[in-house]
């Protein structure tokens, strides 16, 4: 491997920029693909569209090429983030459940009673308000957004931030009634359809949860199925 | 808490380079049945035999950091097969009975 290509792929890792290397296993022979830059590589289509299926899929894997040979496409994804809103009862279960599923959480909540370090050991907390702190997190396909708090002051202006980015989930806590009439606040902000369908709510897979714990549970299994199956339907 | 481990590597290797040590990266290309690290796990390995990461639960390390050295030596690139049907079985195979193919390179 070539000195630019090992400090090209740290760089792109270190800007969140996913990526995909594509070695030539008999000569050696490296091309970086960068998925916001598919004509850079210089790599014919049918690889570039494999690289794009292998980040989708985040998984590696090799490829024969047209001259016999493999090649190998590794995949460097930016890590997984979750970006919970409501330092509530269920995010201390939620938080540490994302941790362990490999996610950076950031837990925001504005209420400085709730966003304690006591209550979230070793998770990081931004008091900043919903909004300001959801676009400075800047949410992108490998980011989940959870909004927890029941409060429109708090969920919304959080959910108007994700609905405009590419986040991969989106999911607010509340009964049919209170998501009804969450959509139509947001329908009213000038959300079409679309966007609002993206909105998971209620949320989490249907098991019956009732304690924030089972409710936490609900929550990353249905966080998972939309990050390894996203054209399956709805899990609900 | 994330489970970045392939990163290490790639920024030990950085390092290592930066600091003169001559290094080979051996990655993981293709697995069949069980195999106790995925696609894409990754050792870096000095010119001294030291190395991080790990490309099995520890069945292979040996061997693949024996051929890292000649591949530091060479500059070739090359792949190695381990599994329970390769000549190497009695020597390095895997316990789980899976096979792991490792594709080894030096870093210049």
């Amino acid at each position: 491997m070539r000195r630019e290509t090992l400090h090209a792929i740290l760089a792109a890792r270190e800007a969140k920029r996913p990526a995909v290397l594509v070695s030539e296993l008999d000569s050696g022979v490296q091309r970086l693909f960068y998925a916001d830059a598919p004509d850079v590589s210089e790599l014919d289509p049918t690889v570039r569209a494999a690289c794009l299926e292998a980040l989708r899929a985040d998984r590696s894997r090799t490829l024969a090429d047209e001259g016999g040979g493999s090649l190998f496409l590794q995949v460097f994804n930016p890590p997984l983030r979750m970006v919970i809103v409501g330092a509530v009862h269920i995010t201390q279960a939620l938080a540490p459940m994302a941790a362990l599923l490999g996610y950076e959480v950031t837990v925001v909540d504005p209420r400085r009673a709730f966003a304690t370090d006591e209550r979230f050991p070793g998770v990081a907390v931004d008091t900043d308000w919903p909004d300001d702190a959801l676009r400075r997190l800047s949410p992108d396909r490998r980011t989940a957004v959870v909004t927890l708090t029941h409060d429109p002051k708090l969920d919304d202006p959080a959910l108007e931030v994700a609905l405009s980015s590419d986040a991969f989930y989106i999911g607010s806590l509340g009964s049919r009634r209170t998501h009804a009439a969450r959509v139509e606040r947001l329908r009213a902000r000038g959300f079409d359809e679309p966007a609002l369908a993206r909105i998971h709510g209620p949320i989490g897979l249907t098991i019956g949860a009732k304690s924030p714990a089972e409710i936490a549970t609900a929550v990353t299994a249905e966080i998972t199925a939309r990050l390894r199956e996203p054209a399956a339907g709805q899990t609900r | 808490m994330t489970t970045s481990h392939s990163d290490d590597v790639l920024e030990t290797a950085a390092r290592w380079r930066k600091e003169g040590r001559a290094a080979a990266l051996a990655t993981v290309v293709e697995t069949w049945g069980s195999s106790p690290r995925p696609v894409g796990s990754q050792l870096v390995v000095g010119g001294d035999g030291s190395f991080i990461g790990s490309v099995s639960g520890g069945c292979i390390e040996g061997a693949v950091v024996r051929a890292a050295l000649e591949v530091i030596e060479s500059g070739r690139p090359r792949r190695l097969d381990f599994g329970v049907t390769d000549e190497l079985a009695w020597e390095v195979g895997l316990a789980c009975g899976g096979r792991v193919q490792v594709f080894v390179e030096r870093l210049e």
